[in-house]
């Protein structure tokens, strides 16, 4: 892998965990709000039902763990694991791909 | 303090990355959502929900904290953010525990 | 105070056993004075370097309970818990016997990261006016006082994960480099300091910046170099 493409993985991983920075914020202060006197699945899907607003940012937040986790796994596979080289690059993409596809059914699972 | 919060960060990152797909699976399946929510209703699940909060806002702030140390110009402050970091997800663990 | 000290030294080379020495204790001692009292008075087979003795040269620098140190510097009140000791060569280098460590690596290394000045002035040009108030020359001043001792490499965590990687000091030498306006090699070095071997690998632990008796922040030039590499990388100069 040439140093460029090391590099703007390097840049993807550091721009996905901004945007994962303010996703997360939300998505932690809406569980904890939920989650304040029980929860049940038809307060959740009220929320998300038919709500543009929700699936937008669901979907951004999906693409983003999409990208960050597997280059991310990626250096603790070579540093934990000694795996490194093309095998290794491949499965994350795989991983990637996996991610974000269960990723688009959840979010179209909660909005449909 | 730094070593430690950056293995934290690193255990909390793989532990989600296991996590992520088990929770798309599960709210894939919306139909079955209160189903699913009377069983995570035991003690057991509840506990490991929290140690998913926990380990959620533990791997933000040490993120948080690496992308300072890259981006923002710092010198002696920067010591104090690893702190600031873990005491970031003790709150965040905190409210989450308190809210169930 | 007791009056003497239960020292474990490492004997050998990679494989090898550690040895216990009892050493006088004395005021105002260093770990230095209590591995040179064990070669002159106990055991002259013990190898260890030293130099200066004074904190100037880093020769002496090794790992005194489990932290690198110059042994020097490290007075044995500060270090030596019920006066106990343990000292080993330096981590993430090859040893060569007891208290030696193979320091060519690092240096290697320091080459590698393109660490050497590189001008385009003959002695019949004029000097380059270089401001000492610049941004850039206080980003160098801030780092260039390395000597090169180990200590940070030894105490880098993706050193030892990652054998490949260029190390703190390398990279700290390439940033002074960076920032100096007179060199004429930035492109390659920009290049030699970038991917996986490189600055890229650090994961900001800061066991460099929090070791280093010069009281430098490898770390703050790293993150430079990182900024500085995604700028090319986007410009396409990479």
């Amino acid at each position: 892998m040439s140093r460029r493409t090391e590099t703007l993985l390097w840049m993807a991983q550091r721009a996905s965990a901004a945007v994962l920075a303010l996703c997360v914020l939300v998505h932690l202060a809406t569980i904890i709000y939920a989650v304040q006197g029980g929860l049940t699945g038809a307060e959740i899907l009220a929320r998300t039902r038919g709500n543009t607003a929700w699936f937008a940012f669901y979907a951004v937040f999906v693409l983003a763990v999409a990208v960050h986790a597997p280059i991310g796994l990626r250096v603790v596979l070579a540093e934990w694991f000694g795996w490194r080289g093309r095998a290794r690059d491949f499965a994350l993409i795989a991983f990637a791909v996996v991610l974000a596809g269960m990723g688009f059914q959840a979010v179209r699972g909660v909005y449909a | 303090m730094s070593r430690t919060l950056a293995l934290a960060h690193r255990l909390s990152g793989i532990a989600l990355a296991i996590f992520l797909p088990a929770h798309f699976w599960v709210l894939s399946r919306a139909l079955e959502l209160d189903a699913f929510l009377a069983w995570s209703e035991q003690p057991a699940v509840k506990a490991a929900e929290w140690g998913l909060v926990t380990l959620l806002a533990l791997h933000l702030a040490g993120g948080v904290r690496v992308l300072m140390l890259e981006f923002l110009p710092w010198r002696e402050w920067a010591k104090g953010l690893a702190a600031l970091a873990a005491g970031f997800a003790v709150a965040a663990g905190l409210a989450f525990a308190l809210a169930l | 105070m007791s009056a003497t000290l239960q020292v474990r030294v490492w004997r050998g080379g990679a494989r090898g056993a550690y040895r216990e020495y009892e050493v006088p204790r004395r005021e105002s001692q260093t770990v230095l004075d209590v591995v040179t009292h064990i070669q002159r008075a106990i055991d002259p087979t013990l190898a260890y370097r030293y130099a200066c003795r004074v904190g100037m040269c880093g020769s002496c620098a090794m790992t005194v309970n489990g932290a690198p140190r110059w042994t020097c510097r490290t007075h044995v009140d500060k270090v030596a818990r019920d006066g106990r000791l343990a000292i080993a060569p330096l981590r993430n280098l090859p040893v060569i016997r007891d208290l030696v460590a193979d320091m060519r690596e690092f240096f290697d290394k320091w080459a590698r990261a393109q660490g050497q000045f590189k001008g385009a002035r003959t002695r019949a040009d004029d000097f380059e006016r270089i401001s000492p108030d610049s941004e850039a020359r206080r980003r160098a001043d801030a780092a260039i006082e390395c000597i090169g001792c180990g200590v940070c490499y030894a105490a880098c965590d993706v050193v030892a994960a990652n054998p490949g990687y260029l190390g703190p000091a390398a990279l700290n030498r390439a940033w002074t480099l960076v920032n100096d306006a007179r060199d004429t090699a930035q492109g390659a070095r920009l290049r030699a300091v970038a991917g996986d071997r490189a600055s890229l690998a650090c994961h900001t632990h800061m066991s460099c910046t929090e070791r280093c008796p010069k009281a430098l922040s490898p770390t703050a030039g790293i993150a430079g170099l990182k900024r500085a590499i995604s700028r090319a990388a986007l410009q396409g100069k990479l």
